[in-house]
């Protein structure tokens, strides 16, 4: 059993926990994700590393709550225990040898961003971030973020906060001003990473983007979470979760992450997850 | 007064057409009228042919002939002392390549029925005896075995009798390894797995789930918590694909993971969150156990149409025959020498059908078996709308990648000698890791095995 040491609302959707898990604190780094199941009927969930502290012991896991586990979880006080929590699942994100990075966070997408722009800060490289959300109420982890990059641009759709606008934009206008990235880093809805590595692919750009696919065991067992990367089949759990955006076909993760989307609206009538950030990408980018 | 029939006495079994709605066992098991009857069979040989088939060396006509005298307990210990798990392998042992293949009334006839036996005195003990925790002096020394499959307990049980402290590592959220998220209910309960796990715990082992070595922490760094020696018993569970077209399509499964979202995850149960796909009508590629154990489970959730596609004819599929037996009379319809080329699928890029060319046999190849050759425009489409490859695993690369000094093959198992040391000292290894895709029992014989090395290594290392 696992103690959810801390527990604090970002948003109406979105919570940060610190769970007490003393073996994945000291192991984990950037980019490498848990496995929680929060009781013995639940499913398998990954969900991306946000925070450790390692002489705490605790790991911080911020999340959406969208589907089954999620809601379960999202109602879990500080205090209470979920059965399992496994990792550190996946490789760290590579940071070592870039100089002028650019971080791209969507959503709670920015969650996962925000620890790959830390340490790429804390290992000296210049570090710009964009952020984008629908509207001012959703906006996450703002200072954890503008703590971590040299400049932070906060974008929302509907103008309500920041820049008016997507974060797709904000990238064609900082590349357009003349900035010289080595590597952009996209993490949020598919939609959204697939449009960004657009941005970047005229001007070569290096671009990384986290998936997230649907997975069981992370170890690389069930090839559950198989994607096509640069024409080939790869299991995000082992061989990334961070890929080539270049290389990445999109469109077929899409329709592999709503595989399971009307079995789910059966067993609970809420919004469905993968339908929610599709939909939240879509306003986000077309 | 031996009984001279030529065959076994039969088993109940569920009726096929009733089982292959439910998640019951299908083989019921032998009363105690039953399993006197078939035990009379053994002519108790003086050389003992069948001890020398098995792998963990049961001593077969021992236990047999006690049960004939009804001392059922008395038999079980005769088979406790040299198989820890005799449950589990009463019923997924592959005996007719083993112990049975030896025994001198197969000669003329069906062999004794042993493995029948074997399950009916382990579930006569289950049933009737309440576990005494036999008081076992620790002898302070500390190994940990990584995964929790047939060969980890095996060897921690082994380890626990002769007063070690052991710590298994389990990636998963429970116990038992390939015989709970790979063997599914209908042939092997999972509460007989549990009973057989809460028994290696009552004797003093530690079972530590939700931990991945290579991950969570590295053998070196199980080194430095004070373990004298690691066995590394953690299979092989890297599923295969073919490599053709359209297998990312929706409806496309790797064996693995339909049947641990089954089998684990107990997705046929509605009180669990886990999904799985209704289909109509499904193509399990593939012709050995677990594609077997696929197709079944397929049926079982619901499935009109289970076809079992496979390159080779009947007579080469690796699969037991009983399994092939029990899968047919469950109306799994087989299409043999028939290979894929190709997964179709709809504008939703859900499965519309599978390509497959005919093949015929050629010359015997590597395997001894004749090789299947394609004929060139046989190509032809079976409707399916969900398609389980079940063409083989390979042992995970985790462990190897993060650990210097161990070597292994060029097909990723890990390289041990005849006594399961491998390169790096103080590290054993055995099971599917070392062996590729094999038996339980093989399994359990190298964990055993590698239970003795490690027992002389401490013993050693401490001298």
């Amino acid at each position: 059993m696992f103690k959810i040491v801390s527990k604090r609302q970002l948003n109406e959707a979105v919570t940060l926990m610190d769970i007490e898990a003393p073996y994945i604190a000291k192991k984990a780094r950037a980019g490498q994700f848990i496995i929680f199941r929060i009781d013995e009927y639940g499913e398998r969930i990954p969900l991306t590393i946000a925070d450790t502290d390692p002489e705490k012991g605790t790991v911080t896991i911020i999340f959406q709550a969208v589907g089954t586990s999620t809601i379960a979880l999202a109602k879990k006080n500080e205090g209470d225990y979920i059965s399992d929590f496994v990792g550190p699942l996946g490789n760290a994100t590579e940071i070592e040898g870039y100089k002028n990075v650019c971080v791209v966070g969507g959503g709670v997408g920015c969650a996962i961003a925000y620890p790959s722009a830390k340490a790429l800060h804390n290992a000296g490289a210049h570090v710009d971030m964009i952020a984008g959300f629908r509207n001012k109420d959703i906006v996450i982890l703002e200072d954890e973020m503008r703590a971590v990059s040299d400049n932070l641009y906060v974008t929302t759709d509907d103008g309500s906060y920041g820049e008016k606008g997507f974060v797709t934009n904000k990238l064609q206008s900082l590349i357009d001003a003349g900035n010289k990235y080595d590597l952009v880093i996209a993490i949020g809805p598919i939609p959204m990473m697939k449009f960004l590595a657009e941005v970047t692919r005229p001007y070569g750009i290096k671009t990384l983007v986290s998936l997230n696919p649907i997975m069981i065991d992370g170890t690389g067992m069930c090839g559950g979470c198989r994607v096509t990367v640069g024409g080939k089949i790869r299991f995000a759990c082992v061989d990334g979760p961070d890929f080539d955006g270049h290389e990445v076909d999109f469109d077929e993760l899409m329709r592999r992450n709503a595989y399971y989307k009307a079995q789910e609206r059966e067993s609970a009538s809420h919004p469905c997850r993968m339908l929610a950030s599709a939909d939240e990408a879509v306003k986000e980018d077309k | 007064m031996a009984n001279l029939s030529l065959t076994k006495t039969p088993m109940p079994e569920q009726d096929p057409n009733i089982r292959n709605r439910n998640f019951d066992e299908v083989a019921l098991g032998y009363t105690e009228e039953m399993a006197k009857e078939e035990a009379a069979r053994c002519l108790n040989c003086k050389n003992r042919p069948c001890t020398s088939g098995c792998p963990v060396n049961v001593r077969i006509p021992d236990f047999i002939a006690q049960i004939v005298d009804g001392n059922y307990e008395e038999a079980y210990k005769i088979i406790t002392s040299t198989n820890c798990l005799p449950a589990v392998c009463g019923r997924v042992c592959t005996q007719e390549t083993q112990c049975e293949s030896k025994c001198v009334r197969g000669a003329k006839g069906e062999s004794v029925g042993i493995g029948r036996l074997e399950r009916f005195v382990a579930d006569y003990h289950m049933a009737h005896v309440t576990e005494d925790t036999p008081a076992i002096e620790k002898n302070g020394h500390r190994v940990a075995v990584i995964g929790s499959g047939p060969s980890g307990l095996t060897c921690a049980g082994d380890l626990a009798r002769l007063g070690y402290e052991v710590t298994i590592f389990e990636a998963f959220h429970k116990a038992g390894g390939v015989l709970v998220y790979g063997i599914p209910e209908f042939r092997l309960p999972k509460a007989i797995v549990q009973r057989e796990v809460e028994n290696l715990q009552s004797l003093g082992v530690e079972v530590r789930t939700n931990f991945v070595i290579g991950k969570t922490m590295t053998i070196d760094e199980i080194f430095e918590e004070g373990y004298e020696a690691v066995f590394i018993g953690s299979g092989a569970g890297l599923p295969s694909f073919m490599g053709i077209e359209g297998e990312s399509l929706i409806g496309v499964y790797s064996a693995n993971e339909y049947l641990t979202r089954v089998n684990l995850m107990k997705a046929y149960l509605d009180n669990y969150d886990t999904p799985i796909r209704k289909s109509h009508s499904v193509a399990v590629v593939g012709g050995g156990n677990v594609a077997m154990d696929a197709a079944r489970t397929a049926k079982r959730l619901g499935a009109e149409h289970v076809y079992i596609v496979y390159r080779r004819s009947e007579d080469e599929m690796p699969a037991r025959a009983e399994e092939v037996h029990h899968a047919k009379e469950e109306g799994i319809e087989f299409m043999c020498l028939n290979n894929p080329t190709r997964i179709l699928g709809g504008e939703n890029g859900e499965v519309r059908s599978i390509e497959v060319i005919s093949m015929e046999l050629g010359e015997p190849d590597a395997s001894g078996r004749r090789r299947p050759v394609a004929i060139s425009g046989s190509e032809h489409e079976i409707e399916v709308d969900t398609v389980i490859m079940s063409i083989g695993t390979s042992p995970n690369p985790l462990i190897r990648s993060t650990t210097e000094g161990l070597d292994a093959t060029s097909r990723g198992c890990l390289v041990a000698d005849e006594n399961m040391a491998t390169t790096r000292p103080g590290v054993f290894a055995g099971g599917d890791a070392v062996t590729g895709a094999a038996t339980v029992i093989l399994a359990m014989g190298a964990g055993k095995k590698a239970a003795v090395s490690i027992d002389k290594y401490i013993k050693e290392k401490n001298s």
